[in-house]
């Protein structure tokens, strides 16, 4: 039982990390003022760039850069549309996740031929588990030795940087002044503005950490969880990572329990998979794969409170009256 | 005396599209005094204000600070100059505590904590020098409105501002606030700062400034000592003589009551009471003009008859029925369907739907009527029919009834909603601001349109703000100072004094409200 507890944990840190790294890539975005509906488009071209480049040049290191690169880049195509040109938001964010998906698969079959995947990765081109010292030799130790060696060991570099990012954004967010700043254009960015400071300049920043951030996430999916892209391969998460930014109330850490619980509602479901639940019988996948969605509804409708989300969210600043 | 002033503007002009909202602008500010800027609601006084702030940019013309001639390009180059901005709307984050706040913008380094311990002492000596009390920790949005405001005063000081301008101070401030507000600019003068205070209302260029200049459609037409000026004198310059709007009427031939409003009282989302117990009727063949400097209760009094907005106390009575305002559930089709019309002040917002086609906001309103409805599916032919007829009374240009309306100029998009709900035939019709944004020939139409309803034998509420249009239509004018109707005057009153009174100045000549219902 205490076995089935540790791998199920185990493996909700696994599914967890690319949630947790495109919430907070959310984070940013939205608690400047920049709804962003892309995080499951930059996510899954961040996902190509690196297996494509991890796959040519066999270096998973340039495969993050590649992934962080496309992804900052669409994320500048959105801070263009909205924060430039005071476009929707909601509409351009949803234009980058069709671009992304059209053409990470339109791109991967013309340069690979192998129907919009890139090719297995070739050895280095993958970040591998770390093993932590004394995990071996820890593994029969009653309790601790099992947390130690799977929970906490075991992992890809990826995974630590998620969950560092964690207390790093916080504390981005509340003792520095780009924080400070950050958080105030979100809330009212006329205050910004006459305070002296370029709200577009400072939302832009927001855009770029988002990017990178979510270049992270896909980077994860396809050259550290996976061993390579495959079409589509986000499946959604961008969209449940969004949905954990709300039912975290833009909060890092809340961020953090929202992206694990989600998580652990997918290992469960990888779990269940064509078991009989005695009394009730086999619970379809389906189900599982709903609850991070049903759940978000029904806590905020009743349970958590109000998800109030940054004042100035989803409007574009106009100074000039016309 | 001949010290450098503080503040010089030479030739400023700004233009917002078509307005015109600062034209060839001079101002000379001296250095420690109080200088007051005053003038009607959209004469320019904030538009000049936002430009020696940075958060506009003038279209030519100088600014000199300290004699200095500079560029200022955003407000943090005003910042820069010792120049601070206390903003009619504030311009605070919410749920920021007060110190956050203050260092937003001024942070000493990319780490906040050597920031935020700076700015609490420096925030204690600058309470403690200028008697400015505020809890640094408290959450803006638990803060008060008149603490709310000492925060953006802090924030000026903590800046180091040498001049701070104050736009509209007093607006969202209770009398003995302002009061205090006061105290405290008279404080931070003989502290040696200088002060821009804007404002539209005299007593508080009286009571608090140095000197004044007074401003009128985007002039700058006079300044004064204050103490070599009187109200009758800033009134006057205030609402100016130059455009003397004629209207060819007959004498009101007005017979019985109406509408009757008594003792009305309306609260709004704020919590403030913003209609006080306000009575007054309108008979058969005459126009009404209610008029007040904006925000004095004229918008909400309006909204209210209109049925949009809900009165706290107070009765109608239209056409013999009466009507309880304080319990009543009526809504604006209600009001319409009682054959009260209604003009709204703001027809981008309440009077058209600027993406509808013509003929769809000829008939928004009464879409109901069984004439263009059959409750199901709409009468499409008979209400282009009825579209194409009042295009053509009203002469409305384009005469197209398939154009959005937003594609009309302001004067064409005025006479839609004025076709809509004169051709209606109501017994009442309120009429809020007719010609705002009109051009002059449309006004012309307009104003003859609605004396001809009148001639018709019905009643006319008017709302506006310009008391040309006021004097140049009404039969009776009420007018409306801090929610309450603090005098009445017949069709040719004086403007000096009609300006008194909507400036708030005490009526001690001739309050004599009871005639209206005689």
């Amino acid at each position: 039982m205490f076995e089935t507890l540790i791998l199920i944990l185990d493996s909700t840190v696994r599914l967890s990390t690319p949630l947790l790294l495109a919430c907070l890539a959310g984070l940013y975005s939205e608690r400047s003022g920049v709804v962003d509906i892309g995080l499951e488009g930059k996510m899954l071209g961040a996902a190509f760039g690196a297996g494509a480049v991890a796959y040519v040049t066999a270096n998973a290191w340039l495969g993050l850069l590649a992934g962080i690169g496309v992804s900052v880049a669409l994320g500048l195509l959105h801070g263009f549309a909205s924060i430039s040109n005071r476009g929707n938001q909601i509409v351009s964010g949803v234009a980058i996740n069709f671009l992304a998906a059209g053409l990470t698969a339109l791109l991967g079959q013309t340069w690979f031929r192998q129907g919009g995947r890139t090719p297995a990765l070739p050895e280095g081109g993958r970040f591998r588990d770390i093993v932590w010292p004394y995990a071996e030799q820890l593994r029969d130790v009653p309790v601790i030795g099992p947390l130690y060696s799977e929970l906490l060991s075991g992992h890809n570099i990826l995974v630590y940087a998620g969950f560092i990012a964690v207390p790093l954004t916080w504390w981005v967010l509340f003792r520095t002044r780009f924080g400070l700043r950050l958080r105030a254009v979100g809330e009212n960015p006329a205050a910004v503005d006459t305070a002296g400071i370029s709200v577009a300049w400072l939302r832009y920043r927001a855009v770029i950490a988002c990017g990178i951030l979510c270049g992270f996430a896909g980077a994860y999916l396809s050259i550290a969880q996976g061993a390579g892209f495959g079409v589509n391969m986000t499946a959604g998460k961008g969209f449940i990572a969004l949905a954990a930014l709300i039912f975290a109330k833009w909060r890092p850490a809340s961020a953090m329990f929202a992206c694990l619980l989600f998580g652990f509602l997918d290992a469960v479901a990888i779990r269940m998979q064509g078991q009989e639940v005695p009394g009730i019988g086999e619970i379809p996948v389906q189900f599982f794969q709903a609850l991070p969605y049903i759940l978000t509804v029904i806590l905020l409708a009743g349970f958590i409170g109000k998800a109030v989300p940054p004042k100035a969210a989803g409007i574009p600043y106009l100074k000039e009256r016309s | 005396m001949n010290e450098t002033p503080a503040i010089e503007l030479r030739g400023i002009n700004k233009s917002f599209g078509p307005v015109h909202a600062n034209k060839d602008i001079d101002l000379v500010v001296k250095k420690g005094s109080i200088h007051g800027i005053i003038g009607e609601n959209g004469a320019g006084k904030s538009t000049l204000m936002s430009i020696l702030y940075g958060f506009y940019h003038a279209d030519d013309g100088d600014i000199l600070v300290n004699g200095k001639k500079v560029t200022i390009a955003d407000s943090k180059a005003a910042i820069g100059m010792g120049i601070g901005m206390v903003h009619q709307h504030f311009m605070l984050v919410d749920n920021f505590s007060v110190l956050e706040n203050i260092v937003l913008g001024a942070e000493d380094s990319a780490m906040l904590a050597g920031g935020l311990d700076r700015a609490r002492i420096e925030l204690k000596r600058l309470e403690e020098e200028y008697e400015l009390r505020v809890d640094p920790d408290a959450l803006i949005q638990d803060l008060p409105v008149g603490l709310q405001q000492r925060v953006e005063i802090l924030k000026a000081l903590y800046r180091s501002a040498e001049v701070l301008i104050l736009d509209e101070p007093t607006g969202v401030l209770t009398p003995p606030e302002a009061d205090h507000l006061f105290k405290i600019l008279e404080v931070l003068k003989n502290e040696g700062k200088t002060i821009l205070l804007i404002t539209h209302k005299l007593r508080e260029i009286m009571a608090a400034t140095d000197s004044v200049s007074v401003m009128r459609r985007g002039e700058m037409v006079a300044t004064r000592e204050t103490r070599n000026t009187s109200m009758e004198e800033l009134a006057e310059l205030m609402v100016g003589r130059s455009v003397l709007l004629r209207v060819d009427k007959k004498p009101a031939v007005a017979a019985e009551p109406v509408m009757q409003v008594e003792n009305l009282s309306v609260t709004d989302q704020r919590g403030v009471q913003v209609v006080k117990d306000v009575s007054f009727s309108v008979r058969a063949g005459e126009i009404v003009g209610i008029a007040g400097v904006s925000g004095n209760g004229q918008s909400e009094l309006l909204e209210t008859l209109a049925g949009i907005r809900r009165a706290t106390g107070g009765t109608l009575r239209i056409n013999g029925e009466t009507i309880d305002l304080g319990t009543s559930t009526l809504d604006a089709a209600d009001m319409r369907a009682k054959s009260m019309g209604h003009v709204p002040e703001d027809r981008h917002r309440m009077g058209l739907i600027n993406s509808f086609a013509e003929y769809e906001n000829s008939i928004l309103g009464y879409h109901r009527d069984p004439a263009y409805s059959s409750g199901l599916l709409m009468n499409i032919a008979a209400i282009k029919e009825n579209a194409v007829a009042e295009i053509e009374k009203y002469d409305i240009r384009p005469p197209n009834p398939m154009l959005k309306t937003a594609s009309f100029s302001g004067g064409n998009q005025q006479k839609i909603v004025l076709a809509r709900e004169i051709e209606r035939d109501p017994d009442v019709l309120l009429v809020g601001q007719p010609t705002r944004g009109v051009d002059i020939g449309a006004i012309e139409f307009i104003h003859s349109r609605l004396v001809e309803l009148r001639d018709a034998g019905k009643g006319i509420l008017l709302v506006s703000v310009e008391l040309d249009e006021i004097r140049a239509l009404a039969d009776r004018i009420l007018v409306m100072f801090d929610g309450r109707i603090v005098g009445e005057r017949g069709a040719n009153a004086d403007e000096g004094e009609l300006g008194l009174l909507m400036a708030g100045v005490e009526d001690q000549a001739k309050m004599s409200v009871e005639g209206s219902a005689r």
